[in-house]
């Protein structure tokens, strides 16, 4: 913690879970697809439900699929900005079960066809976590370098990836795993501590085994190509 | 940030530093950025809140229709000369609404320490420098000082409405303003720090139960009071008045009633105000998607 997180940030109000959370969930689900967002189906939850049309959710769920930040005054014209760049969606209510009360599920389709689903909390003070991928659970917030490898459940994988990192001399701080079956789909997601090069994301995705490689940098510029 | 008051004022006696800069040592320690870089940022801050407070848009509404229009009204009572209050209140009056109603309204503004308190900082600050033609240097000082106060509050109590009730947001706010009006009207770091202490002890206890559960009402008029009472305590505290009850000790009570607040009465929307028959009707009649 430090002065800033005192005064500050500057962003975009009335508040810091219901706007500037929204933003940043939108943000990250832009980034998890890894392509410009064409269809948007997005399902509010619990107080994001309730009260997310007087806190501009809405507005700022959408102004961060289009790669908005917390404090871009284009956040209350989102719509429009939506329209203009040829971005569908769809705002509707949910109950998504026993989730944290500002919760969001989002169904993306790319520009080129890419497809992911999502839920993420906005889980106070502008802090965010993104709790389900496709259907995995998973809980990391996108401060840090994060790696999101989708990978057939065998052995070897985990081991291809990891020791890329040592070779690289990064540190994982924090790294979850989670299979849909024995033998079925399974996602890990490691935090790091520092960055991983572009080179590195590549030579995973040619990897047997390997369905998918997402990585999102800490500074939220840099988006790793993916591969299906 | 730093535990307590207490450890800012012994470092100042230990370094001879002023309050400000030793508050400002510990963010280039923890943000490993130069004194430069770290003062430069906090000047990025006031000017965020100098540019938020010029892009007032007094035709705005909130979209719930609660808030908005209101600032203009002060602005114009304070042009008559109808404010029974003084020029410089009027000022901070004015200023403290039109940052609640721009929050409200989607504007951009500076969490200080929160979107829902964000006009008691700015309204105080701003409206001192204009009243009182202060250097710009000072005022980025004086911001220093609210962020020292302001992080003390956030280890030993909470920002957090959610958490501790407005008390923690506007009583938070109202603490760390008094201390940048108390270091501006040159007081010592003693005098800052129990400026801060008078001005936490009169919003003990203050309920967070905003109507429809949004940032509107009564939490844009709250900005006043926040503001207001910035300036008496201060004022006090450079008087000599002190708080009996030390600073520190002060934010531990405002954690402890925070504790004690009712969940009803935390930011759920379900107790108080929002609990009223007009809060609930007005509940009812919200949008949802």
């Amino acid at each position: 913690m430090n002065s800033f997180d005192i005064i500050g940030p500057v962003m975009v109000g009335p508040s810091s879970s219901h706007t500037a959370g929204a933003v940043k969930i939108g943000n990250i689900a832009a980034r998890l697809l890894g392509e410009p967002v064409k269809k948007a189906k997005v399902f509010f939850h619990g107080s994001f439900l309730s009260t997310g049309k007087g806190h501009g959710t809405d507005l700022a769920l959408i102004a961060g699929l289009l790669g908005f930040a917390v404090d871009d005054p284009r956040i209350a014209q989102s719509f429009r900005w939506a329209r203009e760049r040829g971005m569908e969606y769809q705002l509707a209510g949910a109950d998504l079960g026993d989730v944290h009360p500002n919760s969001v599920k989002l169904v993306l389709t790319g520009i080129q066809g890419r497809e992911t689903t999502i839920t993420a909390a906005s889980i106070g003070g502008g802090a965010i976590r993104v709790t389900e991928i496709d259907g995995m659970p998973v809980s990391f917030s996108g401060d840090s370098p994060t790696l999101i490898v989708h990978n057939l459940d065998q052995p070897g994988c985990m081991t291809d990836v990891t020791s890329m990192l040592g070779h690289r001399a990064i540190n994982i701080a924090t790294m979850q795993l989670h299979r849909s079956e024995r033998g079925g789909h399974a996602v890990m997601v490691l935090e790091c501590d520092q960055e991983i090069p572009d080179s590195a994301i590549r030579w995973l995705t040619r990897l047997e085994g390997i369905l998918k490689v997402i990585y999102l940098s800490a500074s939220g510029e840099a988006q790793a190509p993916a591969m299906e | 940030m730093y535990q307590s008051l207490q450890d800012i004022l012994n470092l100042e006696t230990q370094s001879g530093k002023p309050f400000w800069e030793i508050v400002r040592d510990r963010d280039c320690k923890e943000l490993e950025i130069t004194a430069e870089e770290a003062f430069r940022k906090m000047e990025q801050m006031y000017l965020a809140m100098e540019a938020a407070d010029r892009d007032y848009d007094p035709t705005l509404r909130s979209s719930s229709g609660l808030a908005g229009q209101d600032g203009e009204k002060i602005a114009r009572a304070r042009a008559n000369g109808s404010l029974l209050c003084g020029p410089l209140l009027g000022l901070v009056m004015e200023k403290a609404v039109k940052m609640g109603e721009s929050n409200a309204c989607m504007r951009r503004i500076v969490a200080a320490p929160t979107a829902g308190s964000c006009g008691v900082v700015p309204a105080v600050l701003l409206s001192l420098e204009q009243e009182k033609g202060y250097a710009r240097e000072e005022m980025v000082k004086a911001l220093y000082v609210c962020a020292g106060i302001g992080g003390v509050i956030a280890q030993r109590a909470s920002i957090s409405g959610a958490a501790g009730g407005c008390q923690a947001e506007i009583g938070a706010a109202s603490a760390m303003a008094a201390g940048g009006v108390a270091f501006l009207c040159g007081g010592s770091g003693e005098a800052i720090c129990h400026a801060a202490a008078l001005a936490m002890k009169n919003l003990l206890g203050l309920a967070c139960d905003p109507v429809g559960g949004l940032v509107e009402v009564p939490c844009v008029k709250r900005n006043v009071c926040g503001a207001v009472n910035a300036l008496t305590s201060a004022d006090l505290a450079m008087a000599g008045i002190r708080s009996r009850i030390p600073p520190d000790e002060v934010f531990d009570a405002m954690r402890s009633i925070g504790r004690l607040l009712p969940e009803e009465l935390r930011e759920t929307g379900r107790g108080g105000l929002a609990a009223t028959p007009t809060g609930i009707a007005f509940r009812e009649g919200m949008e949802t998607f």
